[in-house]
């Protein structure tokens, strides 16, 4: 091998080691980070492995299903509040389950509904009434991984219809 | 057929934009990408024949230069 | 095996193979693709929650795990280049990259029109989302690589070495919704057992699918034919052609 190629190959030789070694800490460093959200018992009371627990104040984002019968919209504005719980399969909701109450303003996307997948991002805060819950500045839904005709799916019993706005509460943005 | 219209079917339920976005994206990505991939042919093969041009005309000089030399030496001599 | 192998790795016996096979690929890959889609656009029922925008569903799922499958291809090449030193691999190597980087686009710009009527958002960090824009930019990687070198055989194995770096994101994104929160949901075609769908919205999946990866075919096959003659071109055969084909 004449000399340039050699300088060459040692370049990009060390230039892959060096991508190698920085995306592998990178990895490590976050091994831990790399969940996108907390979820309601967690928040309550530490993740699993770890015992972190987000403090008051903190931005986070949270994940969890919407409880049934808990989703209050105000009539006049976007303001709408929610509870969320944790998600497990098959969906089931038990009273007592640690559940956090989330407070938005703004258009919910078209998968929202009660029973669905969320994951809200905001600040942590402490309600008096409702206890821990989070002032979201944005909703975003998740949804599985099941696919259905419309028809199937109410024969399963199955529904979904997007929350609707009036013209007046859409203006009061 | 789901769609009764052909409005319907542009419209797509309110989410055509995104749908079309969608499947127009793909269908233009992988359209370039075929015309790239076919048109790479001719530019190879010209690009060989005009490499093989000019070896050919270097060679040509080399040995009229050769040649050249030769009847010098033979004149000289 | 290896005998029987040998004859295929043969530059000027794959350029003819590969010239035979294209017009085959190309005819399937249109009649599949043709079926599919009008099936996917026309036929198939919407989704009970997401109603058309579940149409999406039959380029991005394809999209996605065809820039897995292609990243596996190239690495399994890239992998036979560096350790038997089969040339032709690299060739074949070359031409997977920008097929395999087309691919990963796709599935990130419909991932992208989809999430943004469903969850809400164009983009976000998550893990399954994160890894897929990391092979997106290994993939260009590779092709700078390629194109970086005069000298086709260290391009090769400068690229052959980043390639096989970059396997280990593959894992990654496939069990990234499984090991974290992701907002991304699960698979649902692949899923052991059967898959939770029901069967009129899994045919026109079945046959985009078929259709988009002969279409890969087709398109490698076309690249790789172009890379032969690139990397042959002093070779009296490839001359030959070359004569044939400008006159």
């Amino acid at each position: 091998m004449n000399p340039r190629r050699k300088k060459r190959l040692a370049i990009v030789s060390s230039v892959l080691i060096g991508i190698g070694a920085i995306a592998g800490l990178v990895l490590y460093a976050l091994s831990q980070n790399i969940d996108l959200f907390y979820t309601p018992s967690e928040i309550t009371s530490g993740k699993k492995e770890t015992g972190i627990k987000p403090v008051i104040g903190q931005r986070i984002r949270i994940g969890g299903l919407v409880v049934p019968g808990s989703v209050k919209r105000d009539p006049e504005s976007l303001k709408v509040s929610f509870q969320l719980s944790d998600m497990v399969m098959p969906i089931v909701f038990n009273e007592g389950d640690p559940v956090v109450t989330v407070y938005y303003e703004g258009i919910l996307p078209d998968l929202f509904r009660e029973g669905q997948g969320i994951v809200a991002n905001g600040t942590l805060a402490e309600h008096p009434p409702t206890g821990l819950s989070v002032e979201a500045s944005e909703v975003l839904a998740k949804h599985d991984e099941n696919y259905m005709p419309t028809e199937l799916a109410e024969a399963a019993g199955q529904k979904h219809e997007k929350a609707n706005y009036t013209p007046e509460q859409l203006n009061t943005k | 057929m789901q769609f009764t219209h052909f409005s319907d079917f542009i419209s797509m339920g309110g989410y055509g934009f995104y749908v079309w976005l969608s499947f127009g994206a793909t269908a233009l990505l992988l359209t370039l990408l075929v015309i790239d991939s076919k048109a790479g042919h001719k530019r190879i093969i010209n690009h060989i024949a005009q490499h093989k041009r000019r070896e050919d005309k270097l060679r040509k000089s080399r040995e009229q230069r050769k040649k050249a030399a030769k009847t010098d030496d033979s004149a000289a001599g | 095996m290896w005998k029987w192998l040998h004859p295929y790795a043969n530059p000027e016996v794959s350029y003819h193979l590969t010239n035979k096979l294209l017009p085959w690929f190309s005819y399937l890959a249109a009649i599949f693709l043709s079926i599919g889609l009008v099936w996917a656009l026309l036929f198939a029922p919407a989704d009970y929650q997401q109603g058309d925008s579940f149409r999406i569903f039959y380029v991005h799922v394809p999209a996605a795990s065809l820039s897995m499958g292609i990243y596996v291809s190239m690495a399994i090449a890239a992998f036979s280049s560096l350790v038997w030193q089969v040339r032709l691999a690299d060739a074949s190597a070359a031409a997977m990259a920008p097929v395999g980087a087309a691919f990963t686009a796709i599935a990130l710009i419909t991932g992208s029109a989809w999430g943004k009527p469903m969850w809400g958002t164009w983009w976000i960090w998550d893990a399954r989302l994160t890894s897929e824009l990391i092979l997106l930019f290994l993939y260009l990687g590779v092709i700078a690589l390629h194109s970086a070198f005069e000298d086709k055989n260290l391009a090769g194995k400068a690229a052959g070495i980043l390639t096989l770096v970059g396997v280990i994101n593959i894992p990654i994104i496939k069990y990234s919704v499984e090991w974290w929160n992701t907002l991304h949901q699960g698979s649902t075609v692949s899923k052991l057992g059967k898959p939770s769908m029901s069967l009129d919205m899994l045919w026109p999946f079945i046959f985009c699918f078929i259709g988009f990866s002969l279409l890969v075919g087709v398109i490698i096959c076309l690249r790789f034919r172009n890379e032969i003659l690139a990397r042959n071109s002093i070779r009296p055969w490839v001359r030959e052609l070359v004569e044939q084909k400008t006159q």
